[in-house]
């Protein structure tokens, strides 16, 4: 057992995990109070990656570059909620679905139209870019590190917010109630717009996290939406806690299934066997996972009964 | 006859007249257009079955499109040519995938459906993407379209389109006698009131199943037919974007008839073409587009036919 590779591929697991965490909260957190299905999520995340790009370029700093893009992305979050999504509150889901699949069309090719067709790339600083050499030789990116523990405190801090703070309890109760929070004289469309551009914010953030990895490109975020899909679903949606338990366990599996799985399949299977079938299901795995939490809990794992 | 009712029998017409008209201008490339067009209406009044009558609002169903073509592109790989074991294959993996995954997303319902109808085909997409053997990501040339004996030879470019042409009539009858039936009726009642079917001793899961598993299998068809008309299948076929644009024909002509996903397909179509032809970043004004239809334009084109609000 290699286990420097083996706690390398724990920690991309667990950073993968934080990534869905900051993108399935923001959409939790939107289903749950606003009972809006937001498909253009991922176009939020795709936009703090270019925002962030675009800042580090022009700073030549990506701690700097990221401070300007989360803001930066709160506005366009902040102008979606007004020009669309506000509209759309009191319409149903298929209508929820359709506007932002077309805000999807409008936001990618906007960035195409004004970063054209290829990716960005974001430099790291030299503090962030080496190695961390732990007991037994094992190396890890510091990079990578210091992602899991910005997610991690973004995840704290969230927490703190949402069952310490007022505007917190304000959230849950639209969450549990919304007419009776309104009733009881809540502004609730400003409610609304904080908890939207909330989202766009994490969102954005996981965006700009992950672009010095991979470069920030269009559509980059379609393909992470699903998986965030998956996440709330099976944490049960309008739900912190089971986004985050669902977005590690997801990230860990995903990752895991990826590295180990024809490793498995090689005890049981001629080789040949299994290195073909090997990617097919580890790309099916996460899936199989949701199913069969729904199958046993029809509303995820904490989600709320009855929904 | 009603404006509606002209409206069907001109587009089907003119449907049936494309290849003598194009032989005529001698332009294939209309040819082309239409049989794609005739080919994802099928797929769209399939999916208008769930979405429309059974308000099962599945953002999955571009994954029976791409079933039904690597259904006719797995066997032609292994030089297995003959059409019936095509669309056999198509249609029965079809029905297979859609009843397993039915029975986990009809357990949920409203926002939960969307994601999970969603999430199943990405798993199918993400499963053909991860197959090296059949192309990956690249994809997989059919080298011969199926085969149906000596009478039907779909490799000239007018058989194969009335193949399609009649499919789609034939659907389209079909998909009427089952919203006219019993059937059809506990579905729209189910629709409506979902508890209240049930208290009349309905066992609307069942009824919802096999909807669902009727849709997905005619798109399954659907997929066999595009499988053999572009030759080649990749498993962009799938990608949840294109079932977001299935999703856009049906709501764009209107949920309310049968035909109306027909009409959403072709005005899609054309716009896509002509937009895509005048300006790089067409799907700028396309996605603008959607959103407008959605917050201005409700019941589609067939509303707007039949002089009445449908929703």
């Amino acid at each position: 057992m290699d286990w420097t590779l083996l706690t390398v591929q724990l920690l991309n697991g667990l950073q993968l995990g934080i990534l869905l965490f900051l993108l399935a909260s923001g959409l939790t957190l939107i289903f749950g109070i606003m009972d809006f299905v937001n498909l253009a999520h991922g176009s939020l995340y795709m936009v703090g990656a270019f925002f962030c790009a675009t800042f580090t370029q022009w700073l030549d700093s990506f701690l700097l570059g990221l401070l300007l893009a989360l803001p930066a992305t709160a506005v366009i979050g902040l102008l979606v909620e007004l020009l669309v999504v506000r509209r759309l509150y009191q319409r149903d889901h298929l209508d929820h679905v359709l506007a932002t699949f077309g805000l999807i069309l409008v936001f990618d090719t906007l960035t195409q139209m004004i970063w054209g067709p290829d990716g960005q790339v974001i430099p790291l600083p030299a503090w962030l870019d080496g190695q961390i050499t732990l007991m037994d030789g094992i190396v890890l990116p510091t990079y990578r590190i210091a992602i899991i523990i910005t997610g991690l405190a973004v995840a704290f801090g969230l927490f703190v917010l949402v069952t310490r703070t007022r505007l917190g309890m304000r959230i849950r109760a639209g969450a549990s109630n919304r007419t009776m929070i309104s009733a009881l004289g809540i502004n609730i469309s400003l409610l609304f717009s904080i908890v939207f551009v909330m989202g766009a914010v994490l969102a954005g953030l996981a965006g700009m996290m992950i672009a010095p990895i991979t470069e920030a490109s269009i559509g980059m975020g379609n393909q992470i939406i699903i998986v965030a899909f998956v996440v709330i679903v099976i944490g049960g949606i309008g739900s912190i806690k089971g986004a985050f338990i669902a977005a590690v366990i997801v990230g860990l599996i995903d990752t895991m299934g990826r590295s180990y799985l024809d490793a498995l399949f090689k005890l049981f299977m001629s080789a040949q066997n299994a290195e073909t079938s090997a990617p097919a299901v580890s790309a099916m795995l996460i899936y199989i996972l949701m199913a069969v939490i729904l199958a046993v809990r029809p509303a995820g794992l904490f989600g709320p009964r009855g929904r | 006859m009603t404006l509606r009712g002209w409206v069907t029998c001109a587009v089907i017409v003119v449907l049936a007249l494309v290849p003598p008209i194009v032989s005529l201008v001698d332009n294939a490339f209309i040819l082309d257009m239409a049989t794609r067009f005739v080919i994802l209406a099928i797929a769209a009044v399939s999916l208008n079955l769930i979405l429309g009558y059974g308000r099962m609002i599945s953002f999955g169903h571009a994954a029976y499109l791409g079933i039904g073509a690597y259904a006719v592109g797995i066997p032609a790989y292994y030089e297995v040519y003959n059409g019936y074991l095509h669309i056999l294959i198509a249609m029965s993996v079809s029905a297979v995938f859609a009843l397993v995954t039915g029975i986990v997303c009809l357990r949920t319902r409203g926002v939960n459906f969307i994601m999970i109808t969603m999430a199943f085909a990405q798993m199918v997409f993400f499963a053909f993407v991860s197959i090296e053997e059949y192309g990956g990501d690249d994809g997989l040339v059919i080298e011969m379209r199926s085969e149906f004996g000596s009478l039907i030879d779909l490799e000239n470019a007018s058989v194969l389109y009335y193949v399609c042409f009649v499919s789609l009539l034939l659907i389209l009858y079909l998909i009427r006698r089952i919203v006219r039936s019993r059937f059809g009726m506990v579905i729209q009642g189910a629709r409506g009131n979902e508890p209240r079917m049930q208290s009349l001793g309905f066992d609307t899961f069942r009824y919802k199943l096999a909807c669902y598993v009727i849709a997905g299998t005619i798109c399954g068809y659907a997929g066999a037919l595009l499988g053999n008309f572009t030759n080649f299948i990749s498993p962009e076929m799938m990608d949840w974007t294109r079932s977001g644009e299935l999703i856009f024909m049906v709501v764009l002509g209107g949920t309310g008839s049968v035909f109306g996903p027909v009409l959403g397909t072709s005005v899609f179509l054309f716009l896509e073409e002509i937009l895509s032809g005048l300006w790089l970043y067409w799907q700028l004004v396309f996605g603008v587009f959607l959103i407008l239809v959605v917050l201005f334009a409700k019941g589609g084109i067939d509303s707007w036919l039949s002089g009445r609000r449908t929703h």
